[in-house]
């Protein structure tokens, strides 16, 4: 018997014997895409935020100076960025506080047959165009808007308008144009984001570890503090950054829903558009990077990963 | 001696299906008792009842006389050993053990004594800063048995804890968990499908089978004398005798067991002597297993299993097979009469 190999058998033949090739050959494109593409405009952008405008020809001048951070120091840009990171951490809780008692029944309880049926409605909306929702959005809060009327059909009117939004600082005259709308909106957009990421690693917790704290003497506030927590943890945290980044760099939300104070995204956005200050806008983008940073490095601290 | 767990006609229903259908028994103070049944025959379901994971459906379940039927399994004086062992992937195997007394705010330092206590008690000293990911089965297996021995219950439930251990583990932790009851003195309820682990451990068993008890005893008496079909079958190996041929050599119908080692092989002519029965037959199959053989015999239309000791003279028995006729006998005192 005589083997006749055709020319692609011999090239496959050949590739087997030599695996590093292959996998070079396999990550390439997706290691050029990140280095190259993804981190190399990362790091130019790092390196603008170290140049700066000049003030009387609007020019960048491309010399490093300190002067762009200077600037983004100065109390209007403070007030942006204390003002989206309070809300993306406010987000990010009120995501996490929604999100894990579904994750958790999605995981454990539901049939099949349910689990489909809420993963498909956890993921539907965002089949839908983003800008679709926030619009719709608009019209849910505004003040003609349902929600406004169901709370004055149930005679919750008042404590609406005159106890919610009267609030300082995230009051305003209806819901679509206070900041507690754009709380509302973002804990909407970014919800999916959080249930996702809880339930995966829920759905990585034994039953039994839950009956065994039971058994141990764990009331359920117990078990939940000391064990579905703790393994929860790296799913939160995954969440988080997805809920907390988003809303860091978001600028349409609040352009469109809220009392129309600025956001890392919108300055981001008016900086290299309106104003051409390239520096000062990387400057700003690189606030959520560091936050981040600091973000995860806490969690690690606090043992986030170890029970990856 | 004091009864420590009592089942009162207890059934669980899943949807139509009778998981546990009317089981009453009860367990003494300080006994080691066996479940044993082959998988869904409602023995795990029965456990998880008495840890308080499942409620049943109707009846009453009382522990050391108090109704617990309704009690959240935080609230029972029990304690699991799981059969995945449950250990808490992200705490040390000092805090796995330590969960039970955190909770009840004892002081860390006696914690931290109880804990060194019990890992002496497993044979585990000096681990108690290790993960459970880097232990071996064996070791997990102590941990999980110290986690629960700490909180010192009255009731130490089992959950087929050797089923994930190799052959030799699992009998010398047979041998260890039986020293280890003793030494602490509590009602052990141990879930086994290996009908030998439950017949070298327990001090009673009870064979279960589609959600009923088959029959309780000390295994001496499940295995002498098997009440049912199933309980002969499932519990060491018997030989069933049902029809005609039963009829004929009980002289009534009816259904009788004898067990492989009770029977002789003898010459085709031997005289059959008052009080024994025989039947005629011809080895098909000799399994050699070292301390006896197993025999496969086709006679009179069905296949009976012998065992014979191999010190036994065997110049019957080493014919090819299926040449020779050969008598099965047996004395009539060791047949069991079986119920349906």
């Amino acid at each position: 018997m005589s083997y006749t190999i055709s020319s692609g058998r011999q090239f496959a033949t050949w590739l087997y014997h030599r695996p590093r090739l292959t996998l070079a050959l396999l990550l390439l494109p997706p290691l050029l895409y990140l280095f190259v593409v993804y981190l190399g405009s990362l790091a130019a952008l790092l390196v603008q935020s170290f140049f700066a405008l000049d003030d009387f020809s609007g020019l960048v001048v491309r010399e490093f100076t300190l002067r762009t951070y200077a600037t983004l120091l100065s109390p209007a840009n403070l007030d942006i960025i204390g003002r989206t990171a309070g809300m993306a951490a406010a987000v990010t809780l009120a995501d996490a506080l929604l999100a894990f008692p579904l994750a958790y029944y999605m995981a454990r309880y539901a049939t099949p047959r349910t689990k489909a049926l809420l993963s498909l409605a956890v993921v539907m909306p965002l089949w839908a165009s983003y800008l679709v929702r926030v619009y719709a959005w608009k019209l849910l809060l505004a003040k003609e808007g349902i929600i406004t009327w169901v709370l004055s059909w149930l005679g919750l009117g008042p404590l609406l308008f005159e106890g919610i939004l009267a609030l300082p600082n995230i009051g305003g005259p209806s819901l679509s144009l206070s900041p507690i709308g754009t709380f509302l909106t973002f804990v909407y957009v970014w919800l999916p984001y959080m249930i996702l990421p809880i339930q995966a690693a829920l759905e990585r917790v034994p039953p039994s570890l839950v009956e065994a704290s039971a058994d141990l003497g764990g009331r359920d506030n117990q078990t939940f503090q000391h064990v579905l927590l703790p393994l929860a943890l790296p799913g939160i945290v995954a969440g988080s950054i997805f809920t907390f980044s988003l809303t860091l760099g978001d600028f349409i939300i609040p352009s469109i829903i809220g009392n129309s104070s600025r956001y890392i995204g919108m300055a981001v956005l008016e900086q290299q558009g309106t104003s051409g200050n390239i520096p000062l806008a990387a400057a700003f983008t690189m606030v959520p990077i560091i936050i981040m940073a600091i973000y995860l490095t806490v969690a690690k601290r606090l043992g986030a990963f170890e029970a990856l | 001696m004091t009864v420590s767990i009592e089942f009162e006609r207890v059934s669980r229903y899943f949807g139509a299906v009778r998981a546990v259908d009317q089981v009453s028994f009860s367990v003494l103070d300080g006994e080691f008792f066996s479940m044993l049944g082959p998988s869904g025959s409602g023995k795990t379901t029965c456990l998880r009842m008495v840890a308080g994971f499942e409620q049943p459906s109707e009846g009453r379940i009382l522990l050391h006389g108090q109704d617990a039927t309704r009690l959240p399994p935080f609230e029972r004086d029990v304690n699991t050993v799981f059969q995945d062992y449950a250990l808490f992937p992200h705490m040390t195997v000092g805090e796995n053990i330590g969960y039970g007394p955190m909770l009840k705010r004892v002081s860390s330092a006696e914690r931290k004594r109880q804990i060194n206590e019990m890992l002496e008690l497993v044979q585990l000293p000096g681990m108690a800063q290790r993960r459970p990911a880097q232990l071996s089965g064996g070791q997990r297996q102590r941990v999980a048995l110290a986690r629960a021995l700490v909180n010192k219950p009255r009731v130490l439930l089992l959950d087929e804890p050797l089923g994930a251990l190799d052959l030799k583990l699992r009998q010398q932790m047979q041998i260890e968990l039986k020293a280890i009851q003793k030494q602490v003195g509590i009602t052990f309820i141990f879930v086994t499908h290996d009908q030998e682990e439950a017949l070298t451990m327990s001090d009673r068993l009870a064979v279960f089978n589609h959600g009923r008890i088959e029959q309780i005893g000390t295994p001496a008496e499940v295995y002498e004398v098997p009440r049912t079909a199933f309980v002969a079958g499932f519990v060491g190996v018997s030989n069933i005798v049902s029809g005609s041929l039963a009829e004929r050599l009980m002289g009534a119908p009816g259904i009788f067991a004898i067990r492989p080692e009770k029977i002789l092989i003898r010459a085709e002519d031997t005289p059959l002597e008052t009080g024994w029965l025989g039947v005629h037959g011809q080895i098909t199959e000799a399994i050699y297993l070292g301390m006896h053989t197993r025999y496969l015999i086709q006679a009179e239309g069905m296949q009976f299993i012998v065992a014979q000791q191999n010190s036994e003279d065997r110049s019957l028995t080493t014919q090819s097979p299926g040449v020779q006729t050969i008598q099965l006998a047996w004395r009539r005192e060791h047949i069991h009469v079986l119920e349906g």
